[in-house]
């Protein structure tokens, strides 16, 4: 067993992030690494594949019920799933109340203190959404995930979103250890959709790690609370899925320093993929009457 | 004062100032000055967030709502909304006097929180909240209504307190009051000031407007703004305002109750102590019951005839007879104090920093006594209130808006003042100094020092500072 390996998923909000991940993190499994899986969503679904539970007793509901976080044990946050995949949510308030921000510091800081990673080879991070705030940077904080891995699709605000969490590791990348690890497209059917992952990637001082294709057997899968690995091990996507796992595990400390763009630029990119159109200067502003 | 003493003074900020980055520097010399007889300003800028890294003196605006002008409400309980700290490590810090039987229908010494956890963070507080409001009753049913007092988490995690006590107020019938004060606010204590001004505003002030049918006004019916009955100020105050023939409705809000609030609007005239953290009500009860505000000052015998006098001048000639009839029954009195203490206390020099009214208001009650302010300065004044101070202070005062640690004590190493009045953070550094000290704040545990018998407290307390046969005993360093 090496040196315990931290990586975090991250990207805009419905893009697949906790499909991709699970799936990947299936294959590791399949190659004999003990994983464990943190979610930081407040929903608490990026473990149902692994489980084939919808939701689990969270970190922050489990405290809530007993007190405090510290009245609570290891054993009742840990479950285990698929090829013993060791699972933990940190759960977090309903939308609207609280901070969900700091839920995610308080499960991981409790997962971290109570020995949660010990024997492990991999810990995977599956934040949601936007890094909108210090809570959820904390998985690219010193001494947690070395190795960020973006999903992102074609679409515009999926970039867009991939720039933004550039941005939320760069800031932490000089005074921590933590890198872009690459972007992982997953496969919407814009167009041009490679191309311009790749172009992004290289913009962005990194590569597209995998372009994962689309394949409603990973639906079919989902219906079932399984991931593909699980549910057709001979399939194609597994297998799609199972190359990716090997470029993460051979991507060990090969991750960047990112240069995220800016606004323009971005969209200088997708004008010049003819994504979007140029903009009539002319007409910004004016309602349908007047123009 | 001689132009030695200017040039002095300007040496003292030249001073200071070179001890500081360039940045700071220019930024800090907007805030000190040299006062120039005449001039209708102090000329510093104030009001302005303070510079990071100095220590200034400034409280926060949950200091401002809860502590200064909420918590004195004695048949209310006021909720310090968050962790525990920040009211307990206040609690009954500002002796603000009061009577009543404390946990029973008067609550001002006790310290209520909402003891956030870490679980009341990420999921919210609005349910304990709720839940706590639900206890409050329980426990205390002779309390009046509840403010809730904001620290800063709330206003991080955006929990709906306003909702809360909408919801409660009609559940138990008593006025909640949610005040949004979260330190992380503003510059200083002073923005708190406004939100509770503002929420005694809009959920006690005007919704009772229309209560209190039965209450039968006189044409002499005055409110005591402003004034909290720091060691029991209020009293003295309110002593010689009904001596003058006066009735006065409201204490807002030194050993005051929910009920003067809702009587506010029934005055005739609002008589203001501290301008500053009341001045926005006032205005408001100005513009909308037409009720006219007068600012008075009852620190020494030279102010309190004057303010007394100024006040009757409102009034018809029963109560200005009855206003010189007070000022002959304590001029004996003041001029025994005078007579005994100004022997000691002739010509020795003080330098006052204090909040926002004190600085000032101080100034007659030393000159009383033979003393001498050269320097001064606020905390959180803002410029009307140094506007103001230039009817008190005299040529060559030195002036220092949101003093640092560092400028307070190099300023008194250079002026060496015979008294240093400040607080409690500043008291043990200069009395180390070896500098007499008073705290000018809680009155170091004394007073009243404002009113007609204030001032032969005032004056025993100064003595005793300056005159403690403690200073012999030390070798000044110079």
């Amino acid at each position: 067993m090496g040196a315990l390996r931290q990586i975090a998923f991250y990207g805009k909000g419905g893009i697949g992030k906790s499909t991709t991940s699970q799936n990947t993190l299936a294959a590791l499994a399949e190659m004999g690494q003990k994983i464990l899986i943190v979610g930081c969503d407040p929903k608490a679904d990026s473990t149902r594949l692994i489980l084939h539970a919808k939701a689990q007793d969270t970190v922050l509901s489990l405290a809530a019920e007993a007190g405090s976080v510290e009245d609570l044990e290891i054993e009742d946050v840990l479950k285990f799933g698929y090829r013993d995949i060791k699972c933990a949510e940190s759960g977090g308030p309903e939308p609207g109340v609280g901070c969900a921000g700091r839920g995610v510091i308080t499960a991981i800081n409790f997962l971290e203190e109570n020995g949660a990673y010990e024997g492990m080879d991999y810990v995977s991070y599956d934040v949601l959404g936007d890094v909108v705030c210090g809570g959820f940077a904390m998985p690219i904080r010193e001494n947690k995930a070395q190795e960020i891995y973006i999903v992102m699709s074609g679409e515009m605000m999926a970039m867009y979103a991939a720039n933004n969490i550039a941005k939320g590791i760069l800031k932490y990348a000089n005074a921590g250890g933590v890198r872009l690890g690459g972007l992982v497209c997953n496969e919407r059917q814009t167009d041009k959709e490679l191309e311009l992952a790749e172009a992004l990637a290289k913009k962005l001082n990194t590569t597209l790690i995998h372009f994962v294709p689309r394949d409603n057997i990973v639906q079919h899968a989902e219906l079932r609370r399984m991931t593909v690995l699980e549910y057709a091990p001979d399939s194609k996507q597994a297998e799609e899925y199972r190359q990716l796992a090997q470029k993460i595990h051979a991507n060990a400390g090969k991750g960047t320093i990112p240069t995220p763009i800016t606004m323009d630029e971005l969209e200088d990119m997708l004008l010049e993929f003819g994504i979007i159109e140029a903009v009539d200067e002319s007409i910004v502003g004016k309602a349908a009457v007047a123009a | 004062m001689s132009t030695d003493v200017k040039t002095r003074n300007k040496e003292a900020i030249e001073e200071v100032l070179a001890a500081y980055p360039e940045k700071s520097a220019k930024r800090r010399t907007k805030h000190l000055n040299v006062y120039e007889s005449g001039n209708t300003e102090c000329n510093v800028k104030s009001n302005i967030k303070s510079l990071p890294g100095v220590m200034t003196i400034r409280g926060c605006a949950y200091a401002g709502s809860y502590g200064v002008v909420w918590s004195p409400v004695k048949d209310m309980i006021h909720l310090s909304h968050g962790p525990v700290g920040c009211g307990h490590y206040a609690r009954g810090g500002r002796r603000s006097y009061y009577v009543g039987t404390t946990g029973v229908d008067t609550f001002t010494t006790m310290h209520f929180t909402s003891d956030f956890q870490e679980k009341d963070i990420v999921f919210g507080g609005d349910k304990k909240l709720d839940k706590l409001i639900d206890e409050l009753e329980t426990l205390f049913p002779l309390s009046k209504g509840i403010t809730v007092q904001s620290e800063c988490p709330i206003g991080l995690i955006g929990d709906d307190i306003e909702a809360v006590s909408k919801k409660k107020a009609a559940q138990i019938g008593k006025p909640v009051v949610p005040n949004r004060c979260e330190g992380f606010r503003g510059v200083s204590q002073s923005l708190g000031h406004h939100i509770a001004n503002d929420t005694i505003r809009d959920w006690v002030l005007d919704p009772a407007a229309g209560k209190h049918q039965d209450f039968e006004s006189t044409p002499y019916d005055v409110t005591l703004l402003g004034d909290y009955n720091i060691g029991g100020d209020a009293w003295g105050s309110r002593i010689i305002l009904e001596e003058m023939g006066l009735r006065v409705i409201a204490q807002w809000s030194g050993d005051g109750t929910l009920k003067e609030f809702e009587l506010g609007s029934k005055a005739k005239l609002n008589l203001l102590h501290c301008y500053r953290s009341v001045n926005y009500i006032t205005r408001h009860m100005e513009e909308k019951y037409g009720i006219p505000f007068y600012e008075f000052n009852f620190f020494g015998p030279t102010k309190i005839k004057e303010s007394v006098r100024e006040i009757a001048a409102l009034f018809d000639e029963s109560i200005q007879e009855k206003a010189e009839k007070a000022i002959a029954k304590y001029q004996p009195q003041w001029d025994a104090v005078i007579e005994k203490y100004r022997p000691r206390l002739e010509g020795k020099k003080v330098m006052l920093y204090v909040g926002g009214l004190r600085p000032r208001h101080t100034i007659g009650a030393f000159e009383d006594l033979g003393m001498e302010v050269i320097g001064t300065g606020y905390e959180f004044a803002h410029n009307d209130d140094y506007q103001r101070t230039t009817h008190e202070v005299k040529d060559s005062t030195l002036i220092y808006d949101d003093v640092t640690g560092f400028e307070f004590e190099k300023f008194v190493e250079k002026l060496k003042p015979d008294l240093v009045g400040s607080g409690v953070k500043e008291k043990y550094i200069f009395q180390k100094m070896g500098y007499p000290f008073r705290q000018m704040h809680s009155w170091d545990y004394s007073g009243p020092y404002h009113g007609p018998d204030g001032f032969a407290i005032f004056a025993r307390d100064m003595d005793m500072a300056v005159n403690s046969p403690v200073w012999k005993m030390t070798k000044a360093p110079w």
